[in-house]
């Protein structure tokens, strides 16, 4: 690897709060070459070839963990998957026996799924490895984010000026907080709309719009980033059931049509239909869901890159073999 | 009976008595025999003499809230070890709260603590006992019976009493037999998997925050039952500003309302558990500049009473962990002296004399305890500090088993160099 010199976005990604807008620009920019692999009929480049990561996954994941491993897989590097269930954590090791077990055995990189906010950072002030937060309780996304934004760069061709609403749980949600640091710092307009019960208290101290009524939101938004309504925050008390909140919160078509321009779609997922948001909108025209997911791969293939020490400037000849 | 000890050529130091100059104190029998300008010895040549040029000869520290885990966590804290700890910090005595397992709950559990102390031979221990059977707040403990074995006050301090019921009738009965009700204020359901105040720093990090109202509820409304009652609620480690302002509104009516502040939350703010550091999570948490200032002006115009630490030592594995996981708690008998002068006297918002109230005279006034003053006959406790001498915290140095702090690596200003008690030199500074 290259070393330090070359460590364009430090030697973890926690959040993407600690970023500057050259970073996050940086890392999207990366993303472009990448999304072509994807597209081949043999989807692998040998750039990671010998460099190991482990997967750490806490918490349950499908979407995270499958495009984390398949960004790891295409880059050729030895990738191995740890789970709470059936390994030595549920024999009650801690996060931090755990890691520097994993790391004894030498390998480079973790990518770490886990319940609680902080737990990416505190593996990362550890070990020497690269650590890469794949979602920390109701902390940070910061992949999830960048794949936001690169699905926004790609629909709108800019970013800059971008009207983008965050609407539901904001309250509870990582994807919310990576989506407004690093929509704010590439010069979006963020906005967050949804029940005062589930906004943060501080939410004015985040400099965002606020809306309390979804309609407003939608009549300003260029795009609506709709989170997902985890089912049990009606047990916490602070809804009072899923019917109401998709009467008053609902992304629906009736809503959108309503809009003065055609609003572009995001979710994170997993979705609850008939909740937050309504089929007819998740498989509509203005969608770009499914998106999402294809650019997540890049996103985290971009990532992997940068982290390991590869040269920015070299990311297309990267996809050859060179470029670390 | 030991030697007499002469305490030579010290700046004497005791707002109880209206004290503030050089002299010397002569401690005799385990009591302060005399003091002035310059104590004649006579002729006697059987008396030990201790130079204190350049310190301040003062009350011995009393800390009225401490966790000496002791029984049931002994791997984390002792009675001797923490009464070794309080004595390298200055204190004289401390109470420790009865969150202990078993729960310090009937007056064999009392007793046990003061044959604990007593073996320690450090600073004296004054048990708490517990409100409720259990701390589960459903029924009273024995007041009488704890008092009878030497507690000096009742608290369930670490759970909040949720019962306003149970609450308004501990005052009552606390009457009897004249001890505060120590009041751990925090309204449970607002508070419930809080692990940092509430406000920006706990939406950027994603951690469950702690709203101030959470404790300033309970404040006002056991406030108000201490009106009803006439009992004595004494509120401990106050943390907010909407705190200091209740405060202030009972004692102008003439409520019997004390209150007591902790050393972090008078010098730290939120901004400490940037980074999901451990060592900065405790309860009341740390809270915004706006209430570190409050509680400044309340420890300056007498709100707030006393300062105690809320010593509480933890596991260094407990602590090495996930932020929402680690237990609350810091360990302050230490750092207390130092952090007081540091964050209050240096920069001017009290003086030193006031420090030395808050630490010593006003914490025996509020709780009843002997000592606190260097008035003669009085019992022989005495605090001797150098307030001016920087030093670098290092808990690998710390007597309290502990190593749980905020302050590592911090310069502080003021060390103490002799803790006496009975007329017993109990702690010496090393170097």
């Amino acid at each position: 690897m290259s070393g330090a010199a070359a460590a364009p976005l430090g030697k973890d990604l926690l959040g993407l709060e600690p970023l500057t807008a050259e970073q996050i620009t940086l890392i999207l920019d990366t993303a472009e070459p990448f999304k072509e692999i994807s597209e081949r009929a043999i989807k692998k480049v040998p750039t990671l070839r010998g460099a190991t990561i482990v997967n750490l996954f806490f918490e349950a994941s499908t979407r995270t963990r499958v495009s984390f491993e398949f960004a790891e897989k295409r880059l050729s590097a030895d990738t191995v998957n740890v789970g709470s269930t059936g390994s030595s954590v549920q024999k009650g090791e801690t996060l931090v026996d755990t890691a520097r077990n994993l790391e004894a055995m030498r390998i480079d990189m973790v990518v770490i799924r886990h319940g609680a906010s902080g737990a990416a950072q505190f593996l990362a002030d550890r070990i020497e490895s690269n650590v890469i937060n794949a979602g920390d309780g109701t902390h940070e996304h910061p992949t999830q984010g960048l794949l936001d934004l690169l699905t926004l760069r790609d629909r709108f061709k800019r970013l800059d000026g971008l009207k983008v609403c965050i609407v539901g749980d904001v309250l509870h949600s990582r994807v919310a907080r990576s989506n407004i640091w690093g929509l704010k710092k590439v010069g979006a307009e963020v906005a967050v709309c949804g029940p005062r019960s589930l906004l943060p208290n501080a939410i004015d101290e985040l400099e965002v719009e606020v809306f309390d009524r979804v309609e407003d939101a939608i009549e300003w938004a260029d795009a609506l980033n709709v989170l997902r309504l985890q089912l049990e925050r009606m047990q916490g008390g602070y809804i009072p059931s899923l019917r109401e909140y998709n009467r008053v919160f609902g992304v629906s078509r009736e809503r959108l049509e309503r809009a003065p321009r055609d609003l572009v779609i995001l979710h994170p997922g997993p979705m609850n239909r008939g909740v937050e948001i309504d089929s007819d909108v998740a498989d509509g025209p203005f969608s770009v869901i499914l998106d999402q997911v294809t650019n997540g791969v890049a996103v985290r293939m971009a990532v992997l890159y940068l982290l390991s020490g590869g040269r920015p400037e070299l990311a297309e000849a990267a996809k050859s073999g060179g470029g670390r | 009976m030991s030697r007499p000890l002469l305490l030579r050529g010290g700046r004497l130091l005791d707002p109880s008595t209206r004290t503030d100059g050089a002299g010397d104190l002569l401690i005799a029998n385990g009591k302060i025999e005399s003091l002035g300008d310059r104590v004649d010895l006579g002729g006697r040549d059987d008396v030990d003499v201790l130079d204190c040029a350049g310190l301040v000869v003062a009350p011995g520290f009393i800390d009225v809230h401490c966790h000496l885990r002791e029984p049931g966590r002994e791997d984390v804290e002792t009675i001797a070890t923490g009464a070794r700890a309080a004595a390298a910090g200055g204190f004289t005595a401390v109470c420790a709260m009865p969150n202990t397992d078993p729960v310090t709950d009937n007056q064999a559990a009392v007793g046990f603590i003061i044959r604990q102390a007593a073996r320690a031979g450090a600073a004296r221990v004054y048990p708490i006992g517990a409100i409720s059977l259990g701390q589960r707040g459903e029924a009273l403990a024995e007041f009488g019976e704890m008092v009878g074995a030497g507690a000096v006050a009742v608290s369930d301090d670490g759970k909040p009493v949720a019962s306003a019921h149970l609450m308004r009738t501990a005052l009552e009965y606390a009457r009897t037999f004249g001890i505060p009700v120590a009041d751990h204020c925090e309204e449970p359901t607002l508070a419930a998997g809080g692990a940092m105040n509430e406000g920006i720093v706990s939406a950027r990090l994603g951690l469950k925050g702690v709203p101030n109202e959470a404790e300033e509820i309970m404040a006002i409304r056991d406030i108000l039952l201490a009106r009803r009652t006439g009992g004595h609620v004494h509120l401990c480690h106050m943390s907010t500003r909407g705190s200091v302002e209740l405060i202030r509104w009972g004692k102008e009516r003439g409520i019997p309302v004390t209150a007591e502040a902790c050393p972090h939350h008078l010098s730290l703010t939120e901004d400490a558990v940037e980074g999901y550091d451990t060592n900065a999570k405790m309860n009341p948490p740390l809270r915004t500049a706006a209430d570190v200032e409050a509680l400044r002006e309340a420890v300056r115009d007498g709100t707030i009473d006393a300062i105690a630490t809320d010593h509480a030592p933890h596991h260094y594995d407990e602590k090495e962990r996930e932020f929402a996981d680690a237990p609350n708690g810091i360990v302050g008998l230490e750092t207390a002296l130092a952090v007081n002068i540091t964050w209050l006297v240096a920069p001017g918002i009290i003086d030193l004399g006031t420090l030395v109230d808050k630490m010593a005279c006003a914490p025996a006034r509020v709780f009843h305890l002997q000592g606190g003053t260097l008035r003669r006959g009085s019992v022989a406790d005495v605090t001797i500090f150098d307030p001016d001498t920087e030093w670098t915290v290092d808990p690998t140095r710390f007597r309290s088993k502990g190593r749980n702090t905020p302050y590592t690596g911090k310069r502080l200003r003021g060390r103490v160099h002799y803790t006496i008690v009975d007329g017993q030199l109990i702690h010496r500074r090393e170097e």
